[in-house]
């Protein structure tokens, strides 16, 4: 288990490593420079500033500078807003955050009991109207569901908002919007491996033992049952956490989305790798918890 | 004596699939939007005013214009459909795309097993753990700059109008950006499926009868998994039509004057709160063409492949 850590670990690592070379010099391949855009700078403040951000070097001599800042601790400073990245960041992060969790916690309150009922009714009305209500929730996207949350319900709820971010009430439509899709999904999963565990042959004789429907579930269906769900919320984290970007721009939210968007448009490059880092850094840790978690459920992954 | 006509794997997988009473519909449906999509705006039963006409904009629904006209006084009607061909458009030359890469990809891997097919799914795990969407953005933005200066070469050398020019410059480094990032489950799939045909009888007799690799990958393997992969990319089109319309959403995809249903969408959404028509109109048929590729493509699956599970 050490070792599938580890292992799992040392993976991660490396696609940090690729997201920020792959970011770094992509981005670069754009014509130009981050200050071309600037209006009338004065060719002497333009060398300056080529200087300060170590613009004026070949590119894998400003790759390895970046390193060398990186290593140091730190971030850079973003070309546009002239502001450390680690502060942008530090402003922006947790707002991003807590949507992809609030969201994440949605999907799982609602999907994984609807995949739970959906499983044990199996065949029946419920069964077929839960798995038809998850086709829709696949099928329709953030960007129509958010307005229409906006529209329909935060202007009949008097205390939601249809934009802004104040305090808790105003993460619930955000969360809501974010965490439909993903609840769809997990329903989907949750019932097909409930319907796969509910099927063998330790169940059925659980049945014989005569043990009682509930005692089967709890005791022997869910654990197993669960896992395919489980596996699915790492991956499903991660696209929460970069779904959230439609969300922000719907609801108005200063998470992370809208500068990394700009931060590309407008080639502000220390920004754009202090972003792709730190959902680099999430999305790793997350699926490395995902598995870890898997692992302890699931005896069979131990070897 | 009467011989009993047996059923090859594609008759009985179309008299499945006509069982499923869901995936019928979603075939007839999507026939439909498709064919309406790109018959009905060449036709005069839609009025076509790309320019539009500003004292006649929000409209609501009448004889002229059945869904309305939108805030520049276009007919709604013809930009759903006109922004339909570039949807599904985007979706199913990214789909190719993908399918080609994914395809070779995985081929190459099970088929060669051993260290190339480690090293080759490795590299698959390292791409999976990449942030689609942080991805898609980044490649959009890039690639649709680099290919901007292509366009004197496209109106000048090759003689296209502007439009056109400005349409191909737009759609095909969106194309490329997806098809070049959603080809890894297809990847895996493929790769699985080579893996187990290779220890099939029917490969060991091509092999001692001295058929080359590619003739044997190509001519013996693939065919026979053209099932998966038929299944794998109905399911691929929904999710890359949805990722146009996200980039799209957020202004990194298909750009005005090009109208795409993501385009539309967006727009819809800055007039919600006095002209909801226009968000919801463009929603509905949006919605109901994914929902039909995945329900065509959970029925494909139960068709053509009966044994795997439904997740």
């Amino acid at each position: 288990m050490l070792k599938t850590i580890l292992d799992r670990l040392l993976q991660g690592i490396v696609v940090i490593i690729c997201l920020l070379t792959l970011t770094f010099f992509l981005i670069r391949l754009v014509p130009g420079d981050p200050l071309t855009d600037e209006k009338a700078m004065p060719p002497q403040v333009r060398a300056e500033n080529m200087k300060i951000f170590k613009l004026d070097k070949s590119q894998p001599v400003q790759y390895l500078y970046y390193w060398k800042t990186l290593l140091q601790g730190e971030m850079g400073i973003s070309i546009k807003k002239r502001q450390p990245v680690s502060m942008i960041i530090s402003q922006s992060f947790p707002v991003s955050v807590i949507i992809g969790i609030t969201g994440m916690f949605i999907a799982v309150i609602i999907g994984i009991p609807a995949g739970i009922i959906a499983a044990l009714k199996h065949n029946s009305l419920i069964d077929n109207g839960t798995m038809f209500l998850a086709m829709l929730g696949i099928s329709i996207p953030t960007f129509v569901v958010g307005p229409i949350l906006a529209k329909f319900v935060a202007t009949q709820v008097p205390f939601l908002k249809v934009a802004g971010w104040g305090g808790p009430f105003d993460w619930i439509l955000p969360a809501i919007t974010l965490g439909l899709g993903t609840a769809a999904y997990l329903a989907r999963i949750t019932r097909a491996g409930m319907l796969d565990i509910l099927s063998q042959d330790f169940i059925r004789t659980a049945k014989a033992k005569g043990a009682d429907q509930k005692s089967i579930i709890i005791k022997h269906a869910l654990k197993g049952g669960l896992v395919p769900a489980i596996a699915y919320i790492g991956p499903a984290f991660a696209m929460l956490i970069t779904g959230s970007f439609v969300v922000e721009t719907i609801f108005q939210v200063p998470g992370m989305g809208q500068h990394f968007v700009n931060a590309t448009k407008e080639r502000d490059y220390f920004l754009l790798q202090g972003m792709v880092l730190l959902f680099g850094v999430l999305i790793v840790m997350v699926n490395l918890a995902a598995d870890i978690l898997l692992t302890y459920l699931n005896p069979r992954l131990r070897s | 004596m009467k011989i009993e006509q047996g059923n090859s794997l594609w008759s009985d997988a179309w008299l499945r699939l006509k069982k499923n009473r869901l995936a019928f519909i979603s075939l007839w449906t999507l026939l439909i939007i498709i064919l309406a999509c790109f018959i009905l705006p060449s036709t005069s039963l839609v009025e076509a005013n790309p320019n539009g006409n500003l004292s006649n904009a929000f409209a609501p629904p009448s004889s002229k214009h059945i869904l309305g006209t939108d805030q520049i006084g276009r007919d709604l009607l013809w930009r759903i459909l006109k922004g339909g061909q570039i949807s599904l458009l985007v979706g199913l030359i990214a789909t190719i795309i993908s399918i080609l890469i994914g395809v070779s990809y995985g081929a190459i891997a099970g088929y060669k097993g051993g260290k190339t097919d480690a090293v080759l799914m490795r590299i698959v795990d390292i791409l999976y753990g990449l942030p689609f969407l942080i991805l898609v953005i980044l490649f959009s933005i890039v690639i649709t700059d680099i290919s901007k200066q292509a366009k004197p070469f496209l109106i000048e050398d090759l003689k296209l109008s502007k439009n056109f020019a400005e349409l191909v410059i737009n759609i095909i480094p969106l194309c490329l950006t997806i098809g070049l990032l959603g080809w890894y489950t297809m990847a895996r799939v493929v790769r699985s499926q080579v893996l187990s045909s290779k220890k099939l009888e029917y490969i060991e007799a091509a092999v001692s009868l001295g058929l080359s690799h590619k003739n044997i990958l190509f001519k013996q393997i693939l065919p026979n998994q053209l099932g998966p992969i038929i299944v794998y990319t109905t399911l691929t089109i929904p999710g890359f039509i949805l990722t146009e319309a996200t980039l799209s959403f957020l202004g990194v995809g298909v750009q005005p004057p090009n109208s795409s249903w993501g385009i539309m969408l967006n727009e819809g959404a800055n007039y919600m709160e006095t002209k909801p028509l226009l968000i919801i109109f463009p929603s509905v048929v949006f919605a109901i063409t994914l929902l039909a590729l995945n329900f065509l493509g959970d029925g494909l699956r139960d068709a053509l492949d009966p044994k795997a599970s439904k997740d």
